[in-house]
Parts: C-alpha cells; sequence; structure tokens
C-alpha cells in the first residue's frame, strides 16, 4: 500500500516537471506568433499576452521588404550544399571503407585530427581564400565552404562497414562497375542514413550564421539569418518587434515543416562520434 | 583488382571531398599557422613579419582578458546546468510513462530554431515590454532592464544557449539510457532501491561514458559561442564588453580592427585551450570511470 502511493506521488512528480518543462519551451514561440499579429502601437505600451486587435501589418511589411528575396536565396544555397553533400560525403565514406587503396589510412587519420580543429582557428585565412578566389559576396563562397561535411564522411563510413559485402559481390559478378555499383545498389539501399544526412545538412546550412556574415556583404545576397540580423536592427529602435517576429516565425517554418513530416529522423540520437570508434 | 585499379577508383571515390577539404580547410590551417607571425593588412596589401609580437599583444590587452573571463564564465555556467537538465529530462522521459512521444517532440523544438531568431526571440523576450521583464514586473513590481545591464546581458545568452541545447543532449542521453541492461534496476530494486536511488546508483554511474560526451561536446560548443553575442550586442560586444565573447573579439580584430594576423593568433589560442579543457575533461572522466 505505501509503495503503491509513494509511487503515485513519483508519477505526478514527473508528469508535472515535463508538462512544466513542455510549457517553457513552447512559451517563447507562442509569444513571439501573438507578437507577429499585434500592431506596434499595443507592443510600445506593454499589452497583454493575447493580442487585443489582431493585425497582420507585421508580415506585410516582411513581404514588401527584402525579405523574399532571402528566404530564395537561403532556399537555393541550402537545397544545392544538401544535395552536394549527401553525394560527395557518401562517395568519400564508401571508399573509405570500402575501397582498400593505398594512403587510405593516413587519410583516414588526417580527416580525424582535422575535425577537432575549430573553426574559428581557419576562419580568417578561409576569409583570405575565398577573397582570393573572387567569391566574396558570391553564394558559391557558402556553396563551396559547406559541401563537404568530415562528420557525416565517417557517418557513411560507419554506414557501408556494416553494410553486407554479398549484395555488392552479386552486382559486381553481374557485369556492373565500381560505379554502377555505387549508384544504382549501393546508394538506394542506403536510404536512411542520406535521409538523415539531408536533413541536418540542410537544417545547418538554413541556419547558419557566420559564414553569410563573413562572405556576403549586399542585401540582395544575404541569406536569410543575415537578412533577420539586418531586419531587426532597422526595427528595433522603433519597437515594432511585429515585424522582427514575423520574420523569425516565418525562418522557422520550414525547417518546422520537415520536422514534423520526417519526425522520426531527428527523435533519434545520430551520436556523431559513433563512426569514430 | 589490382592495387593500380582500386588505387585510381579510391582516389575517384575520395576527390571532390579531398579537394575541398585541401582547399577550405588545410590551406588555411597551413595559413594561419603562418600568419599569427606577420602583421597584415588585408586593406594597405601588406604583411610584416613580427615574430610572436601578436602574442605579446593580445596578453597584454584588457579586452582579451574580458572575453576571455566572459567565455571562461559562460563554460562554467552552462555547461553543467545543461547536462543536468538534459540528463534529468532523458531520465523522466525514460521512464514508463504515457505521451512520451509528445513530451519529446515538443521538447526538441529549441533544437530546430537557427541562432538569429532565437536571438531575437530572447530578445524580445527580455526587452522591456518582453514578457519576462513584464511577469517580474508583476510579481515584483520593478522593471529589470536585461540587454543593458552589463550584469544580466550575458546571463540572458547563457539562458538562451540552455534553453536550445538541452533538447540535443537529452536526446543523446536517451539513447544512452537504452543500452543500460535492466538487469541492472532489477537488481538495484531487489536490494530494495527506490526510484530515485536507482538514478544515482544505477543510472548515473552507467551513463558516465555518455555524460563525458556531453561535457565535452557542451564546452567545445560553449567556447565558440558566437552568434548570439554578435546578434545581441549589434557586434559590439557591450554593454561595457559584458558580451565581449572569444570568437566575437577574434571577429573584430580581423573585420573591425583589420589586424588579421593578431586575430589568427588568438584564434590558435582558443584551439589549444579548447583542446586542453577536452583533454582534461577526458583524464578527469576517465580516471572516475576505472576507480567507480
Amino acid at each position: 500500500m505505501k509503495m503503491k502511493r509513494q509511487n503515485n506521488i513519483l508519477k505526478t512528480t514527473v508528469y508535472t516537471i515535463l508538462i512544466l518543462y513542455g510549457l517553457l519551451t513552447l512559451v517563447p514561440f507562442l509569444w513571439s506568433i501573438l507578437t507577429s499579429f499585434k500592431t506596434t502601437a499595443e507592443i510600445s505600451a506593454g499589452g497583454t499576452f493575447f493580442p487585443e486587435k489582431w493585425s497582420f501589418d507585421g508580415y506585410e511589411t516582411i513581404f514588401q521588404s527584402q525579405f523574399p528575396t532571402w528566404v530564395k536565396n537561403s532556399l537555393t544555397v541550402s537545397l544545392a550544399v544538401t544535395i552536394l553533400n549527401v553525394i560527395f560525403n557518401t562517395m568519400a565514406g564508401y571508399a573509405l571503407a570500402r575501397i582498400p587503396f593505398k594512403g587510405r589510412q593516413f587519410m583516414f587519420s588526417m580527416l580525424l585530427m582535422l575535425i577537432m580543429i575549430p573553426s574559428q582557428v581557419t576562419m580568417i585565412p578561409l576569409y583570405i581564400v575565398i577573397s582570393n578566389l573572387g567569391l566574396i559576396n558570391s553564394h558559391f563562397s557558402i556553396i563551396f565552404t559547406t559541401m563537404i561535411n568530415i562528420t557525416y564522411i565517417f557517418m557513411m563510413r560507419q554506414f557501408f562497414i556494416n553494410f553486407p559485402r554479398d549484395v555488392e559481390e552479386a552486382a559486381a559478378i553481374d557485369g556492373l562497375t565500381r560505379f554502377g555499383t555505387f549508384f544504382r545498389i549501393v546508394l538506394p539501399n542506403a536510404r536512411a542514413s542520406l535521409a538523415t544526412q539531408a536533413i541536418f545538412v540542410f537544417m545547418g546550412v538554413w541556419n547558419e550564421f557566420m559564414k553569410p556574415l563573413l562572405f556576403i556583404s549586399s542585401p540582395d545576397k544575404y541569406m536569410l539569418t543575415q537578412g533577420l540580423n539586418a531586419l531587426s536592427k532597422q526595427y528595433m529602435n522603433a519597437t515594432k518587434w511585429d515585424v522582427i517576429m514575423a520574420g523569425a516565425i516565418i525562418s522557422i517554418i520550414p525547417i518546422f515543416i520537415i520536422y514534423v513530416v520526417l519526425n522520426k529522423y531527428f527523435l533519434k540520437s545520430n551520436d556523431q562520434t559513433a563512426g569514430i570508434k | 583488382m589490382s592495387g593500380k585499379r582500386r588505387l585510381l577508383q579510391g582516389y575517384t571515390f575520395m576527390a571532390p571531398a579531398l579537394a575541398v577539404i585541401i582547399i577550405f580547410t588545410f590551406v588555411p590551417i597551413i595559413y594561419a599557422l603562418y600568419m599569427m607571425f606577420f602583421k597584415v593588412d588585408l586593406l594597405a596589401g601588406t604583411r610584416t613579419f613580427v615574430g610572436l609580437d601578436n602574442y605579446g599583444k593580445i596578453f597584454s590587452d584588457p579586452k582579451f582578458w574580458a572575453a576571455f573571463k566572459n567565455t571562461g564564465e559562460y563554460v562554467m555556467v552552462v555547461v553543467p546546468i545543461q547536462t543536468i537538465i538534459a540528463m534529468v529530462l532523458a531520465s523522466l522521459l525514460n521512464s514508463k510513462i504515457k505521451f512520451n512521444r509528445l513530451f519529446l517532440s515538443i521538447m526538441f523544438i529549441p533544437t530546430l530554431t537557427s541562432s538569429s531568431a532565437m536571438t531575437l526571440i530572447f530578445m524580445w523576450l527580455f526587452n522591456n515590454n518582453g514578457l519576462v521583464v513584464n511577469m517580474i514586473d508583476s510579481l515584483f513590481g520593478t522593471k529589470v532592464q536585461f540587454i543593458t545591464n552589463p550584469d544580466l546581458a550575458l546571463a540572458v545568452i547563457m539562458i538562451m544557449n540552455i534553453f536550445s541545447t538541452v533538447p540535443h543532449f537529452m536526446i543523446v542521453f536517451l539513447s544512452g539510457l537504452q543500452d543500460i541492461p535492466p538487469v541492472l534496476y532489477e537488481a538495484a530494486s531487489i536490494d530494495g532501491a527506490g526510484k530515485i536511488k536507482q538514478f544515482f546508483y544505477v543510472t548515473v554511474p552507467q551513463l558516465m561514458p555518455v555524460t563525458f560526451y556531453v561535457i565535452t561536446m557542451g564546452v567545445v560548443g560553449c567556447f565558440q559561442i558566437f552568434d548570439q553575442a554578435f546578434i545581441l550586442s549589434n557586434g559590439s560586444g557591450g554593454p561595457q564588453n559584458s558580451t565581449l565573447t572569444f570568437t566575437l573579439y577574434i571577429y573584430q580584430l580581423a573585420f573591425t580592427s583589420n589586424d588579421m594576423g593578431r586575430a589568427t593568433a588568438m584564434a590558435f589560442i582558443l584551439g589549444i585551450i579548447i583542446f586542453m579543457v577536452t583533454f582534461i575533461v577526458n583524464k578527469v572522466m576517465k580516471a572516475d570511470e576505472v576507480n567507480g
């Protein structure tokens, strides 16, 4: 009896903590969404949690600004980077796992070392390299510097180490070349890993702040994160938080849609060191 | 298959990755090792050898020490709190409760949000008419200034960081929890240990390797903090250098003061610090694992 009562208390506590933390997570977002529908006058007067009068001024201002261009820039660059990453990381991971060529072990060790170097160390020389290549203020600066990700090379290497060999051997007997086997047999079997990679690469580039800040200078070329920052500078002093929040909320929506549709890929640990151990 | 053919195949598959890594990672690293001994003025196009002068300047620069102190404080506060919250939440979600998928899905949302959108949301929460300020006002009757207060601005960034990285580490802990053999809990339960005792005597020690990973990643991430401080202070690191982080100061040196050699030297110091701290965390935790 006593045990049972104790268990009930424990259960109630667990639910209470989880519900409170869940609310704590949601409230900032709800508050921002509600703010985006308020009038500027209501915001600067203090106001209540819910809008007294629903207004779409924030969203109208956003769509009349360069915001749509920034969304387009971010979409284009993120998609390009995602496709390149998925193809090239997977090829490299495959070679490291399956093709026993001379120098492979050395290359693997080099990658292990490079992945530990923080991006700050290369930030400034990278800027000079990009500027010498004439890529400053071009979207290619972002595409070229993010089209490979060593973390996912390791993830794919791990995947291919566990991939059954006989499938490939059968394909080779059927007369497929190494490239043919890779694109027709291996890739279709790696769908889940490719999806995980694609999702996290896309999200990474979409949310990236520092590289656009370093490489892109003219407002029509801005990436969305950079544009949001510019927008906030423009409207913050006038307390037009409805405009700023409208921008912030719209910028989250694409990732949120991917999250809702492909939920299962997010909520498992893709422990990124797994490939290294 | 001949070795030559495998060599060709291997390098063909590696070629795109190798090209990108060599040009955009390897060359910059070598260049950094060279640049930190020079005074580089990109605008004038000059490069003068100064030896260790960049380092001398850095260590006698009060702004460097301000950035060092801020970043150190930041790591010391954020890493323990986010690790504990993530571990506790993961354990709660892992106990047999209903709707745990729903809780998990909701709690994960901050991880999806870009640092720029999240910073703007938090700046609004902690602004003069923001939700947090209004709530404190209605509870205690005082209007607290956060963003413009040198004592509180960094705290806002800390809270924001904890808020947005907890969900990721929670997922890492969850997968670690699923690897703990149920037998251990059964044995503890037979020995009369309640749920809370089980948490401290089974869960925490069993999670040690995962905790090590989470702490290391937390330390590395916190040392590199930039976006939030940049957006919140409009690139200045203010008020009164209170949000000047290591990386933000590197950025300022390179792109505001146009002193790229010194900025590179400072980035190198950051790299060494991160490496050393990771190494120490690794040693301490490994020692614990052996003894415990």
